[in-house]
């Protein structure tokens, strides 16, 4: 089992960018090698090139190996249940928009039990970049395929290969119309790194999916690595066509900011809201009960 | 007193001639109380609205009927069994429905649907026709019935806004001509000052306002989507946000996100939804976040009968998800106690920690009652318990403390940051499998519901001080218990209702009335009989389980007849 040396947790940081203030001291759970090393490195590397503070960032997670994130930054974390990431960080971001919020997790989480949520979040355009760590397959279980495991792929769950196909996560997040689209891949830290602080800076809702190799249940760091390339600078990624394209993409994996639309954001249009119902005058509690005299 | 009912077709205006008729008692000062009952579907079916009205407080929709008013034959051949006696008065559209030799009270057949369709041209009139027929039988103002269509149908424009004027008095101007009053029914002017009329559902969400409830995620379901489209329309005004969601499972996420960052939250549904939520409660119980989750119950499993009542939610509010949880279980019983105790419900979440579940129903959510104005200077709003500046320096989020209640920081604070989480934690949010953090950990979280027995409103006790038969009842049949324990006392039977408030935990208070009666009845809407096995396995003593799922809450009458059957078989032979 080996993995490539920029994959290591031991990987040093830009110099002169100060990660610390972000480091907690709870031991990651995940596997020597494990791809969500280098994406909690590339989150550590957004804040400090941000200069978030940690009081103001919420992470909140799911469950999953990756869902573990939350607890190894020094932040506002929520670890919730299997799925429920993008709804939770939607009433976070909702009931204070000041929050800087991040919402983490597997494929699992994010393309299963939780897939029913995505179409919403993007009708949302809620403010929050959704790093998703896909491994293709269920880590904390011991290695089943998930839905974004390719067919041949044999698990205990499926010892005669998947029954079912595949599923674009990038098609699919185009064809909601999520307003930010991006690929990385936890072994080139520098390009995510800055896949992450786009998708932190962008208006409304950012899904990140990131390759990230599970080196104990399916090691794909050497498959990865000989198809990705990263998306020629001539793209316009508002072009919804063009980034459809690179989705069904098969020869290559291509890494970067695939699409992009600007619209107002879910806390926008709740501010818009409260702004026209406070035209009818403010709340008074005395008034409501008087209403019904 | 008079109570009217009204039965028809639904989407023939039933619901609404009712509500109409309703208003216009309560704005004449009388004090009201209704009870709907209707299909699901949008058109068709046997609907019926009922009003009882009368110059003193009411304490349920009442029994035996005083003024029927048919739509439809169905009404008739339904309802005509529930008249009180010789004096009570059958209207009927004589197009439509015609009564047959049994009914010997007062009855006054009116050609409504000929009226509305040949002299109207427009059907749908017909029951402002109907209403206009009662305004003049029962001397109800016309001037406030022509303020009640104003505002309802002022928006559709002034030719269907006239049209209904002229349907109201068509409808007075056929009593004038052609009935002779025969009935003494009358509505009378009342001064009452300081009443509001609302409903269950009404007085829930401005009593959530009340505590402070500044968020709202939800899906639509009957019968608690008024509730929600309530606070769409008020809770901006305050500048609180209120999401619709795309599930009930989502809806609560959303809720125990907002709630992590300090904001006071809250969903509502019925049972399905409830049902969706189960894992979301052993979240919000693990991670100490305060909820409010309002379940206005329905009738049976699965889709069941969603416009009928029933009280067949408490086993699963009281156990619904894995593992251990705490939560805090309490029951509604008024429209009044709807408004009051949505207060208690945010302040018991906030106090505790904890998600607190509120059973209400349809009985109770669309019921309109007149209640006393609350008043807010005697309302007591809990704030959640904040860490101090010195414990910041050092911050665990879930510090074992005497009570269980951990102080808890809200994001954006400086020194408080914790991740909070449902996997099994140490007082500093760090993941721990080990023996005794779990036994301690879980000590903790059912502590702070100590918290909760020791605060006032827990229960409260009608009838006779020296009681031979108890009833232990919860929830929305309150009024109907009590009007029943009412009778019985004047009847001279020793009975007394105590109906907790609080249904978990369970109020040792319930144990000490149990044991000081000779037997217990416990009435409840549901087939097995839940609060009553609750009561068995607390206190060891057995009750009688008196049970009804007919999508209907009991009358006075039915649980009078009940409490004469107990007393004659086991009280007054052991005399």
């Amino acid at each position: 089992m080996t993995a490539p040396a920029e994959a290591s947790p031991q990987q040093s940081p830009k110099p002169g960018l100060n990660i610390a203030p972000y480091k907690t001291d709870v031991h990651p759970v995940w596997c020597p090698g494990c791809g969500d090393f280098g994406v909690l490195t590339c989150i550590y590397r957004m804040l400090a090139t941000k200069q978030i503070s940690p009081e103001q960032t919420v992470i909140v997670s799911g469950i999953g190996c990756s869902s573990r994130l939350p607890a190894y930054v020094n932040a506002y974390g929520f670890h919730t249940v299997h799925g429920r990431v993008l709804p939770v960080a939607t009433g976070v971001k909702s009931a204070n928009p000041k929050l800087e919020v991040l919402a983490v997790g597997g494929d699992g989480d994010a393309y299963s039990i939780g897939a029913g949520h995505i179409p919403h979040a993007a009708r949302r355009n809620i403010d929050v970049c959704y790093i998703v760590m896909d491994n293709e397959v269920y880590g904390l279980t011991k290695g089943q395929g998930s839905a974004t495991a390719p067919v041949e792929l044999v698990k205990g769950t499926t010892p005669f290969g998947q029954l079912d196909e595949p599923l674009n996560p990038i098609a699919m997040a185009i064809a909601y119309n999520i307003s930010f689209v991006a690929r990385g891949y936890s072994g080139k830290p520098k390009e995510l790194t800055e896949l992450i602080i786009q998708g932190v800076e962008h208006n409304g809702f950012a899904l990140v999916e990131v390759l990230s190799p599970c080196t104990t249940f399916h090691d794909t760091y050497k498959p990865i690595s000989q198809r990705i390339r990263f998306i020629e600078p001539s793209h316009d990624p508002t072009d919804r066509l063009a980034a459809m394209k690179l989705a069904f993409e098969k020869d290559t994996i291509p890494l970067g900011l695939i699409y992009k639309s600007e619209r107002s954001s879910f806390h926008e249009r709740i501010q818009m809201t409260l702004d026209r119902a406070a035209k009818k005058g403010a709340g008074n509690v005395e008034k409501t009960l008087d209403s019904f005299k | 007193m008079i109570v009217f009912r009204i039965g028809g077709e639904g989407g023939e205006g039933v619901i609404s001639c009712g509500e109409m008729l309703t208003l216009a008692c309560a704005r004449m000062g009388n004090e009201i109380y209704t009870f709907r009952s209707y299909p699901a579907e949008i058109k068709g079916g046997y609907a019926m609205f009922q009003v009882r009205t009368s110059n003193d407080i009411l304490l349920s929709h009442g029994s035996a009927l005083d003024v029927l008013v048919c739509f439809n034959q169905e009404a008739y051949d339904r309802c005509i069994a529930e008249m009180r006696n010789e004096n009570s008065v059958l209207i009927y559209d004589s197009t439509s429905c015609h009564p047959k030799g049994d009914f010997k009270g007062i009855a006054y057949g009116v050609p409504a649907s000929d009226l509305a369709r040949l002299e109207m041209r427009n059907y749908l009139t017909k029951n402002v026709i109907i209403l206009g027929i009662l305004s003049k039988l029962f001397g109800i103002d016309p001037n406030i019935l022509e303020e009640i269509l104003r505002q309802r149908f002022g928006k559709k424009g002034e030719a269907i806004l006239n049209l209904n004027f002229q349907a109201l008095r068509k409808g007075i101007q056929y009593v004038e001509q052609n009935i002779e009053k025969r009935d003494h029914f009358l509505v009378t002017e009342q001064q009452n000052d300081n009443r509001i009329v609302l409903s269950g559902n009404q007085a829930l969400a401005l009593g959530a306002i009340a505590a402070g409830c500044r968020f709202y995620a939800g899906y639509p379901i009957t019968p608690a989507t008024d509730i929600m489209e309530f606070l769409a329309r008020e809770l901006p005004k305050y500048n609180g946000v209120v999401i619709q969601a795309e599930d009930e499972i989502a809806a609560l996420s959303m809720v125990l996100g907002a709630s992590y960052t300090g904001v006071k939250a809250m969903t509502a549904s019925s049972g399905p939804g409830i049902s969706l939520m189960a894992e979301l409660l052993g979240l919000a119980g693990m991670a100490e976040i305060p909820a409010v989750i309002v379940d206005c119950q329905r009738a049976g499993p699965s889709t069941g009968m969603p416009t009928k009542t029933e009280q067949s939610d408490l086993n699963h509010a009281l156990y619904a998800g894995h593992g251990e949880a705490p939560r805090i279980v309490m029951a509604l019983s008024s429209v009044e106690d709807a408004f009051f105790g949505i207060i208690r419900a945010f302040n018991y979440a906030i106090r505790c920690q904890v998600p607190v579940i509120v059973l209400s129903d349809q009985y109770l959510a669309q019921r309109t009652a007149t209640i006393r104005r609350p008043d807010m200077s005697k309302v007591i709003i809990e704030e959640r318990k904040q860490p101090s500046a010195a414990e910041l320096e050092h911050y665990k989020r879930f510090r074992l403390t005497e009570t269980g209640v951990s102080p808890m920081a809200v994001p954006g604070e400086k020194g408080g940051v914790f991740t909070a989480t449902g996997i099994e934690h140490g007082e500093d949010c760090e993941l721990s499998y080990e023996p005794d953090n779990h036994m301690r950990m879980t000590q903790k979280r059912f502590k702070k519901l100590e918290l909760v027995l020791k605060g006032a409103d827990l229960y409260r006790r009608h009838g006779v001080q020296d009681q031979e038969i108890g009833i232990v009842g919860w929830g929305s049949s309150e009024g109907v218990i009590r009007e029943a324990v009412q009778k019985a006392n004047d009847k001279g039977l020793k009975v007394a209702a105590f109906h907790p408030k609080v249904l978990f935990p369970m109020l040792p208070e319930i144990g000490v009335f149990i044991r000081s009666c000779k037997k217990v009845i416990v009435p409840e809407l549901n087939f097995t009989g839940q609060f009553a096995r609750e009561i068995r396995a607390k206190f060891g003593v057995d009750v009688i389980s008196y049970t009804k799922v007919a999508g209907l809450p009991f009358t006075p009458d039915e649980l009078l007849e009940q409490i004469e059957k107990v007393n004659d078989q086991y009280v007054s032979k052991v005399k």
